[in-house]
This record gives structure tokens, sequence and C-alpha cells, in this order.
């Protein structure tokens, strides 16, 4: 049990991701209301984006800017790859955030003509409406 | 010098044109057409020669900005998807001509603003085809989607923009799941180049991580090619677009997902991974085998040509996902060859249900009576492409089919067998019940309605009669010269990556 309960504590990165992302899930499902899935769905986006900035993360680490390094000097520093972040994960998340902002507003477009059509959000009405 | 991009102009040209069209809608909307097809055209004279490069050379890397690959992004064209690249840049080129009168009739003032999404969506399959980048798949295939959900939803106002929600709804899990897989791999390999990811697995194999790493990837592009479980999204996004839209949308991009399943089973994790070490082919053959059946049931229970079409594409998925599972070389033969053929199929049947919009609108099956005589041309074209789509020599869909089922009997799949056989039966029926009704003029009772008596020749105009023509060609060509594809492109390509 404890075993458990240490390998929980020591990755908990992973199990908030995962618990986001099921949150966001169980909205984009479950719930009725368009708004309330779309921020289901963006929910669910940022519990990948929070697991790939996580595993980038290092103990003791510092953003990956050469300290000191500058000008002429820059040459002769060793880098010690555990003295800093991997920025890759977060650069390839700047694109994530990116899709998922256009994902959104071309979401949000949809939802407005739907409102339009038929002055209502909750889905329900709406399959009413279209059965008529 | 232009040659030697090639890979990167394919994208670049529908890409830049996009973007051009988007500033001349507001200087001069009478250039925006030409400017489209300069773009098209610039990808098809590049996937051209392209295709002629590589049956040479054999593959092309092609390094974005000069930095090599496992740092920087490479292009890859190999035997494997130049076929892909060329039926992708074709296919929207030829739609786009045939359309253009199309998209204005459905369109109205807001047509130039459809070519910039149309061009957005091609470059972006176009770049998902052909990168060897696995972040910058999952970028290009939101590119794509974003594009698509966005000329989707420009089609019937009532229902169109809720069947494109739900669209976005499965396609945002579809590439999460995607992005999510390649996380893990990222963790495992800290590369995401593909042949370099491939190059670092052996060694970590036995890792539940990788297992999950491509579950992940699967069950994401499995949303995103509608695969029978999966497929909740497709029937009415297809059925409520614009039909230049779907005309487009429908051929290329469930393909383009099924290419995207072969390529990461066969480039980024080995064939004999997939197979031996996963075992879960039995379970993908039966699921694909339950797809076809349930695709063509369905198809058989629609009482409208649009979402006919579409349950039809649910079942070739089937087909394409059973063939490239089963294991052996036929089947992923078949199922290579299979993306190309269907891609035409699937483009011609559409091309034969824009002819028929234009000219009566309305595509339930009691509308569609005296087709025959109205519209011979496009009906004849409906015909030769229902025929491919049974699978009748020489028309392209037999050749892909027999490999599919050689493989199937090679693999000791029954189900799958029979599943391809009852389908194409299925399909027989699903062809000629239209030709049935199209044979016959409307009803006696409805003499009043029609005081004529007789159907006037009535038919599409000839841009589109023409691409129906040329794609109709296409149809019997590529089935004519499927030996010399398979020997010459795909089987190379299949039995070095089987063998490795």
């Amino acid at each position: 049990m404890s075993d458990l309960l240490t390998e929980i504590v020591h990755k908990y990165n992973y199990w908030l991701y995962i618990i986001l992302m099921m949150i966001g899930l169980y909205a984009m499902i479950a719930k009725n209301n368009l708004i309330k899935k779309l921020v289901g769905m963006n929910i669910f986006q940022t519990a990948i984006i929070l697991f790939f900035i996580s595993i980038g993360y290092k103990e003791d680490a510092t953003i990956p800017i050469i300290a000191g390094g500058h000008g002429d000097h820059a040459a002769h520093k060793a880098i010690e790859a555990s003295q800093y972040i991997n920025p890759l994960p977060h650069v390839l998340m700047l694109t994530a955030i990116v899709v998922s902002v256009a994902t959104l507003g071309v979401a949000l477009a949809l939802v407005v003509m739907i409102y339009q059509r038929y002055q209502t959000l909750e889905e329900d009405e709406i399959r009413m409406r279209v059965k008529q | 010098m232009i040659g030697a991009h090639s890979p990167a102009l394919l994208i670049l040209f529908p890409l830049l044109a996009s973007f051009v069209i988007a500033g001349l809608i507001w200087l001069d909307r009478r250039l925006c057409f030409p400017v489209a097809v300069i773009g098209l055209f610039g990808s098809v004279y590049s996937a051209g020669h392209l295709f002629f490069q590589v049956l040479e050379t054999g593959a092309i890397s092609y390094r974005f900005g000069g930095w090599p690959p496992p740092m920087g992004i490479e292009l890859q064209v190999d035997q494997l998807n130049i076929l892909v690249l060329v039926v992708i840049s074709l296919v929207a080129l030829i739609n786009f001509v045939a359309s253009k009168r199309s998209m204005h009739t459905e369109l109205g003032i807001k047509d130039e603003t459809f070519y910039v999404l149309y061009l957005l969506f091609v470059a972006g399959i176009l770049g998902v085809t052909a990168t060897a980048d696995l972040f910058n798949l999952y970028v290009l295939i939101e590119i794509s989607s974003l594009a698509s959900y966005g000329m989707l939803a420009m089609g019937h106002p009532d229902r169109a923009p809720w069947a494109s929600l739900n669209y976005v709804f499965l396609g945002v899990i579809g590439a999460s799941f995607y992005l999510l897989g390649v996380g893990y791999l990222y963790i495992m390999t800290g590369s995401l180049n593909m042949g370099d990811v491939h190059s670092l697995l052996p060694p970590i194999m036995h890792s539940p991580a990788i297992v999950v790493a491509f579950i992940f990837c699967l069950i994401g592009v499995w949303v995103k090619m509608a695969f029978f479980p999966l497929h909740g999204w497709l029937p009415n996004a297809y059925t409520f677009a614009p039909v230049s839209a779907s005309r487009v949308i429908a051929p290329l991009m469930t393909k383009v997902m099924i290419y995207v399943m072969i390529r990461i089973m066969l480039s980024v994790f080995g064939y004999e991974y997939v197979l031996e070490k996963l075992d879960l082919h039995k379970w993908v053959v039966a699921l694909a085998s339950a797809a076809i059946i349930a695709g063509a049931f369905m198809a058989l229970a629609q009482q409208e040509l649009k979402r006919m079409l579409a349950y039809i594409i649910v079942c070739e998925v089937g087909y394409m996902v059973g063939g490239a599972w089963l294991g052996n070389v036929q089947g992923l033969t078949g199922a290579v060859l299979h993306i190309i053929n269907d891609a035409l199929m699937t483009f011609a049947l559409f091309l034969v249900l824009g002819n028929i919009v234009y000219i009566r609108t309305k595509t339930r099956f009691e509308d569609l009576q005296g087709l025959f005589a109205s519209m011979p041309w496009t009906m004849a074209g409906f015909v030769l492409a229902g025929v491919s789509i049974i699978g009748v020599p020489p028309t392209c869909g037999f050749f892909s089919k027999w490999y599919l089922i050689l493989g199937g009997i090679e693999a000791g799949a029954w189900v799958f067998v029979v599943a391809l056989v009852l389908s194409s039966l299925i399909s027989a029926i699903l062809v000629f019940r239209i030709v049935e009704i199209g044979f016959f003029p409307a009803d006696d009772s409805d003499h009043e309605a029609y005081d004529h008596g007789q159907e006037v020749l009535k038919e599409a105009p000839v841009p589109m009669l023409g691409a129906l023509g040329l794609v109709g060609t296409g149809l019997i060509a590529v089935g004519i010269w499927s030996g010399f594809l398979v020997q010459r492109v795909i089987l190379p390509f299949i039995q070095q990556s089987v063998a490795s």
C-alpha cells in the first residue's frame, strides 16, 4: 500500500494530467451546454500541455540560458545539461497552445452560428428542433 | 535548383497561395481564382517531379533550412507516400477547377473565403503525407482539420454548424491522443524524427510506455479516419457540408489518416514490433471486419445519396485498416494500393454527387428518378465508379480488393475475407438500386406536376463533366497499370520495411 502511495506521490505530475484530462473528457461527453463542452475541450487540451511541460522539468535546474555566456566568453563556458531544464517540450507546447487557441476560436464561431439559428445553446433543445 | 526543393515547394505553393488570396479578397476578387489554380498546379507539378525522381533514385530526404534530421524538421518522400502525394495534389486541382460554379452557387459571396480554407486544407494534408517529424505531423493534422471544420460548416445552415462542431470535439480528442502518444515516445527516446525514433527504439522495446505510446497514436489516428466504432462524426459532417467541400475532404482526409497509420506502423515502430510484441492484430482485423459489415449495412439503410456515400467511406476504411493489420506483404500491398484507388473512386462518386446537386439540388432517392434521361454522362460516370467500388475488372477497385483477399487467405483471417466478399455484394445492391431508380422517369401519378412527361436533357456544366471523365479514365488507367505501381513503387518499399 505504501509502495503505491510513494509511486503516486513520486509521479504526481502524471496523475495530475490524467485527472485533468478525465475532467475535460467528462465535460465534453456529459455536459449539455455547448459552452461547457468547449470549456471541457480546453481543459482536455491544457492537460496535455501540462504533461509536456512537466516532462521538461529537472530538480534544481534553471531556465536554458547560459549564465554569463555573452559576447566573447560564450564559447569557453562548459555546458552541463543537468543544470538546465529541457526547453524542447516548452517550445513544442507554444505551438500546441496556438493550435488549441485556434481550435477554440473555430469552435466558438460555430457556436455563434448555432445560437443565431436556434436561439439556444442546450444540446437537447437543438436536437429537438432539428427533429421537427 | 527548383527540383532540389520540390518536397518543400509541394506544401509551400498552396500555403502561400492561400495567404495571397486572403489579401486579394480586399483588392481584386477576380484574381483569387487564378492564384488558387496556380498554387494547386504548383503542388501537382512538384509531386509529378518527385514521382519520377523517386522512381529513379529511391527515397528523397529534404532538410528544412538545412538543419540535419534529429534536430531539424525533415520531409521525406519515398515509395510509400509519393503515390498519395500525387493523388492528393491531382484530386485537389481537378476538384477546384471543376467546382468553380458550384462553389459560387452554394456559397455565394463567400466563395473566395472558401478558397483560402481549401488551399490551407490541401497544404495541411500534403504536409501530413510528406513530413518525417512526429510533432510536425500533429501540427499539420490540426491545420488540415481546422480548415476542414470551417469548410464543412459552410453548408446547410440548419445542420452544418452543429455537425461540424461535433466533428471539432471528436477531432480534438483524436489529435490530442496522438499528441499524447508522441509525448510518451519523446520521454522514452528524446527524439521526434521518425527515422531517429525507429533506430532508438529496439533496446527499449519491452517498456510498457512504448506500448502506451503506440496505442495512443493508434486511437488518435482511428478517430480521425472514422474507423468503425469511432465513425460517429463522419456521416453528418459530410452530408450537410457544401458539396464542393465534401468532394475534396471525403476522398482525401480519411485516406491520408490511413497512410499515417501505416507510416507509424512501418517507419516508426516497425512492423515486427506491431505484429509480434503487441499481438493485437487478430483483434484489429476482427474490428476491421466489423467495420466493413457495419458500414455496408448502414449504407444499405440510407434513403439519401450523400449519406449512403458517407457510410461507404466508413466501410472502405475497414478494408484498409484490416489489410494493413493482416500481417503479410499481400495485405499491406492491398491496403496501400487501396488508399490510391479508394481516393479516386470516392472522388468520382462525389463528383457525380456534385453534378446531381448542382442540377437537382435534392439527393433523396425519390428525387433521383429519371436521372439517366436527363443527365446521361453523369450517370455513366456513376456506373463506372460504382463498378469500381464493387470491384469489377478492369477498374482499379478490383486489383486492390484482390490483394486484400489474397492477404486475408494467407493470414487465415476468414472473417475478413467473408466480410470483403459480402460488402462487395452489398455495394452491388447499392449501386444497382440507384441505377434502377435513375432509369425510370418520375411516377405516373405525378403527371400533373411534370406536364411534359418526358425528362429533358439537362446536364451539368462542361468543366464538371470533364473532371468526371478524367477521373473515370483514371479509374481504368490505374487499374490497368496497377501491376506497374505494385511492382515498381509499393512492393519494394513494403518488402524492405517488413524485412528490416
